[in-house]
């Protein structure tokens, strides 16, 4: 197999600490950097969202330690109204950007986008190291943000003006802490745009030979799609993070309107638009959410196919042009998180209708991934589990967008829980099991060392029922009328629902909980795992071609030559699967 | 067969489906993500101007005429750009770096007139946040925020193309950075011909 | 393992669907006129949705169960390929989308899109930073206008009203619960002098961001007498989770007392 790759010359590979490890170009260390950046975001999240929901379960409870934190916000560790809603700021903002855009996309994909495609790295290595150096920049700022002034900002991460537009007069934390955040975020801006710049010219012009576009493995074509999408609405949410630090910092009234009393007194703006604020947002917002699930999309129909033995129902077309679709309607619903924004009731329709078209190509993947289940021959080793988890927590929150979708439902339902479990459902259980799915599938290739399945099984098994008991019942929340971003339950019919919160809260420590089987997993595994062969999974795609972990160049200075799609698998004969590089005519046929 | 820019050598690749180089896919990329940066800008200076009730018109003839003056200077300047390139493609060193200067002249005139007319406006009392006429100061926002964000891309294009004059001369770079850049430049032309008649003759004096 | 999935993933979705079946948790009961259109609408989709749902989730779970690593046993294409199963998707899916639009833009257009009658009661409606108040046109049928600059919670001022210098407002009527009288449309404008707010209230079915910078009306006719709580649901600060106001529905002849009472003040 591989002596059929003629040889080329090699390059030299880094020497000294620093360059291999920490200003590296190599895009298998940047991808790791992300995954790690990524992977710190994610437990400071959890740990926001735990002390969220102690509040919102016990309003008065003393969590210990709290005070140190920030005395203004915990005074006696009891956390204070504006505090619960600093760090559900916090918590969106570290989850939404650092953990949902970073590890499917830049984590996974800058790892793996060059292997898959069969080239030696990304098209713009120095690029590459410059855009991880900008996200952990702008991660900084945000964590700082914990420290300046009167702590972080208490607008959600949407930020909506006149709420986060005009300084301290809104809040604590809307002083310094706000601008915080935008600056963090606009740096943010552009490390994914640079980012986007490499994963689009990488796979387009760094193709080995008989790599076809319609060979590439459909995690690739993930990134890619993901990668253009991102290109585009990163470039709108720069312009309104500096829009927005205008009318904070410099006097501009771009979000603020005539006429507004803070603090007693007639404030100066003129002229501006709140809903400006929102339509900049939401144009970048919606496809965000699409670029927080599409990676997941290619992870999990990648290892599918692989788990299941056979190819994809519709083959790669069907589930790409399912991707392409979606990321083409992403641009034109944004205005379904606006329906009840005071824009003119007839753009409700208008939006309503692409959000419900967008129904179907989400729908035809399920369906693609449900029939690649039938008649297969699944290995239910942890990755697997973890992809058929994302098909049912996907369908779950997919379900919920059918209520969201249509104005007339969303009059009762918009700011309710049901919204939170809806976008939770998608976003932090599917989009972080896509995570996972890859984590365990690709460990082995990253370190070298196979990770223990049971421990792993023990992490799904755990994970998967504790999510669905956290996230389920914020249906029936929402259903109840039950408001969102609540520092406390104090309404006449809002009262009766806190048992259910309290039931939330519980299994939501238990399922955190859980999540240190998988990091105690992955710490075990870099240390004492066993060696990972070239390929433990016996799966086609160009990464399991070469060593585990791979070279500093990925092939060893060979040239890859691809005769085969991406997902043979299941043929006749004695090995069920054809690798892409394969020869032509496998022995045997 | 497209050439890897990852300093592999020799190694045989599928072809680009756009038959571009990786550096020129990218500035493509990059215009695409700025159009839309520029975009958001002027969709929001839009929306708010639609919005107003008390806009301002304060240009009077001598404005729209540095602003007229300053479209040709940029306009001629994406000329002698083209004349650059061309040049290049034909390995026509000397000539290429003569025409890299002329755009790099009128490109700072341009910066030059912009700027003499942004102090000349800061000394009537216009600001990022004040409009002195008494209207809507999302006129002086707009304007200070789309033109000199336009401005900050003249300047890096000017910029640009100094070390390119540079480093073309010395051979560090070759013939396809020039084009690169030209397309930068033909980019920021491009979007200066929606800003002038947006942001300038759009809000002409009118009599 | 593909059993135990099965097994796990058809409970769990069963008892999701339990929870909604029993209406464990629900809506309120409607108290308005366009209320159960939306309620219909609500319905319809709950029971599309939840036949999708438990096809998915019941369907996943079987697969599972049955197409494990059995040896011997050789990969199976889905029958009749994609084609039927992405037909199904589009025309299936497809066809609902159309029903919930069309059915769907009736409701929405019925409060948005519909004006308010003529005898319609107008009630001015202040959000801020973190209360309600509702302001009466009082005998003279008018509003004083408002001026921010003369807004003082302090004093009671909360609509910046000139009763020295405005004839309108000296009548006008400034309360903090939102007192109606039973089946009369009800007109109110939404003003917010400082952030978004929204005007939220369950059991009406209606709910609208409070915008700053504009005059945002809405108009419902409530069937109930009672005390209905009116919840702020758009994030606008640190006390934004205490910002509530109440409706009280009265019947006409005690509203009319109530507004001969206020009046007189």
């Amino acid at each position: 197999m591989h002596d059929a790759q003629p040889a080329v010359h090699h390059h030299t590979a880094p020497e000294g600490f620093i360059r291999k490890y920490v200003f590296s170009v190599d895009h298998k260390v940047i991808g790791l950097q992300y995954y790690g950046l990524a992977l710190v975001a994610v437990f400071v999240g959890m740990v926001l969202s735990w002390l969220m929901r102690l509040h919102l379960g016990w309003a008065t409870l003393a969590i210990p330690g709290l005070h140190l934190l920030s005395s203004a916000g915990a005074p006696g560790n009891v956390m204070t109204p504006e505090y619960y809603l600093s760090l559900m700021t916090m918590h969106g903002t570290i989850m939404v950007f650092f953990v949902l855009t970073n590890a499917p996309l830049a984590g996974f994909g800058n790892y793996f986008l060059p292997i898959q495609v069969g080239a030696a790295d990304m098209a713009f290595p120095r690029m590459n190291m410059m855009s991880f150096w900008v996200t952990f920049t702008a991660f900084i700022v945000l964590m700082l943000s914990f420290f300046v002034g009167d702590g972080p900002p208490l607008s959600g991460w949407t930020a909506y003006a006149t709420l986060s537009s005009v300084g301290g007069a809104s809040g604590p934390g809307e002083a310094t802490g706000q601008t915080f955040w935008a600056i963090s975020i606009a740096l943010f801006c552009i490390g994914q745009l640079l980012g986007s710049l490499n994963f689009i010219s990488t796979t387009l012009d760094l193709r080995t030979k008989g790599m076809t576009l319609a060979r590439l493995p459909l995690s690739t074509w993930a990134w890619f799609v993901t990668s253009c999408i991102g290109l585009l609405a990163f470039a709108d949410l720069l312009p309104a993070c500096i829009l927005l630090i205008l009318d904070r910092s410099f006097g501009t009234s771009f979000f603020n309107p005539a006429g507004m009393v803070l603090n007693g007194e007639v404030a100066k703006y003129s002229g501006g638009s709140p809903l400006l604020w929102q339509h900049l947002f939401w144009f970048f917002g919606h496809p965000e959410v699409y670029i927080a699930i599409i990676p997941a999309f290619g992870i999990v129909s990648h290892i599918l196919a692989a788990s299941a033995r056979k190819p994809l129902l519709g083959g790669t077309r069907v589930l790409i042009g399912c991707m392409i679709a979606l990321a083409f309607l992403s641009y034109v619903v944004w205005g379904h998180h606006m329906f009840l924004s005071g824009l003119n009731p007839f753009s409700a329709i208008l939006f309503s209708v692409p959000t419900l078209i967008i129904t179907i190509p989400a729908t035809i993947a399920v369906l693609m991934w449900i029939g690649t289940v039938y008649g297969a021959r699944l290995r239910f080793n942890t990755a697997c589990l973890f992809c058929l988890g994302f098909i049912s927590v996907f369908v779950s929150g997919g379900i919920s967008g059918f209520f969201l979708a249509q104005p007339s439902i969303d009059i009762y339902l918009h700011a309710t829980y049901f919204v939170v479990a809806h976008f939770h459902f998608v976003m932090a259980v599917a989009a972080i099991f896509g995570i996972f799915a890859g984590t365990y599938f690709w460990m082995p290739k990253m370190i070298g060392r196979m990770m223990n399945e049971t421990l792993g099984k023990w992490h799904f098994w755990l994970t998967f029922v504790g999510v669905y008991c956290i996230f389920m019942p914020m249906h029936y929340l929402g259903l109840a009328g039950n408001v969102r971003r609540y520092a406390a339950f104090t309404d006449n019919f809002l009262v009766p629902l806190i048992p259910v919160h309290k039931f939330i809260t519980i299994a939501a420590l238990f399922t955190g909980a859980a999540q240190f089987i998988f990091l105690f997993n992955l710490f075990y595994t870099r240390f004492w795992g066993p060696k990972a062969p070239d390929n433990p999974w016996e799966a086609t795609s160009l990464e399991w071609s070469t060593t585990s972990p791979p070279p500093f160049d990925n092939f060893g200075g060979r040239q890859m030559v691809v005769n085969h799609g991406a997902y043979e698998y299941g043929v006749e004969g004695p090995k069920d699967y054809i690798m892409q590089t394969d020869p032509v005519k496998v022995a045997g046929d | 067969m497209s050439e890897s820019g990852a300093g592999a050598h020799a190694v045989i690749m599928e072809a680009s489906p756009f038959g571009l180089q990786s550096k020129k896919l990218v500035i493509w990329l990059f215009i695409a993500s700025d159009a839309i940066t520029f975009g958001a800008l002027l969709f929001g200076y839009s929306y708010l101007r639609l919005g107003s009730l008390d806009w301002s018109y304060p240009f009077e003839g001598s404005s729209i005429l540095n602003g007229f003056i300053m479209t040709v200077i940029l306009l001629t300047s994406s000329l002698t750009m083209l004349a650059a390139v061309m040049a290049a493609k034909r390995d026509n060193k000397g000539q290429c770096l003569r025409w890299i200067g002329f755009t790099i002249l009128l490109g700072t005139i341009f910066a030059v007139l912009h700027l003499r007319e942004w102090f000349h406006m800061f000394g009537e009392g216009w600001a990022l946040y004040k409009n002195p006429l008494g209207g809507s100061p999302i006129f002086a926002a707009g304007f200070f925020g789309i033109t000199g964000l336009h401005l900050l891309h003249v300047i890096s294009g000017v910029i640009a193309l100094s070390i390119l004059a540079i480093r073309y001369n010395n051979g560090a770079l070759d013939k396809t950075y020039v084009e690169t850049t030209g397309l930068y430049w033909h980019f920021v032309d491009l979007v200066w011909m929606f800003v002038f008649p947006i942001v300038y003759l759009m809000n002409a004096a009118v009599r | 393992m593909g059993k135990a999935f099965g097994a796990v993933v058809s409970i769990i979705a069963l008892v999701s669907a339990y929870f909604i079946v029993v209406h464990r948790w629900w809506l309120p009961v409607d108290i308005s006129t366009t209320g159960p259109l939306i309620d219909h609408q609500f319905n319809e989709t709950m029971v599309e949705a939840g036949i999708l749902f438990i096809a998915a989730q019941l369907i996943l779970g079987l697969f599972c169960w049955q197409y494990g690593d059995k040896p011997g046993r050789r990969v199976k294409e889905f029958p009749g390929g994609p084609k039927p199963v992405v037909a199904f998707g589009v025309i299936i899916v497809g066809l609902e989308i159309l029903a919930l639009s069309l059915v769907g833009s009736k409701a929405w257009a019925a409060i948005y899109m519909t004006p308010a009658p003529s005898d319609a009661i107008h009630i001015d409606v202040q959000a801020e930073q973190f209360a309600f108040f509702f302001r009466y046109p009082g005998p003279d049928g008018k509003f004083g206008k408002i001026h921010p600059e003369l807004m003082n919670d302090g004093n009671g001022d909360y609509f910046g009203i000139d009763p020295m210098n405005d004839v309108a407002a000296r009548d006008d009527i400034m309360v903090g619960t939102l007192t109606i009288p039973v089946n009369k449309p009800i007109l109110l404008t939404l003003h917010s002098k400082d952030m978004i707010h929204d005007f939220y209230v369950p059991e009406l079915r209606i709910q609208q961001d409070i915008l700053p910078g504009l005059e945002i009306p809405i108009h419902f006719t409530a069937t109930k007498v009672g005390r209905y709580e009116i919840a702020c649901t758009q994030l606008c600060g640190l006390g934004h989770y205490e910002m509530r106001a109440f409706l009280e529905v009265l019947p006409q002849d005690k509203f009319d007392e109530w507004l001969k009472e206020q009046s007189g003040d």
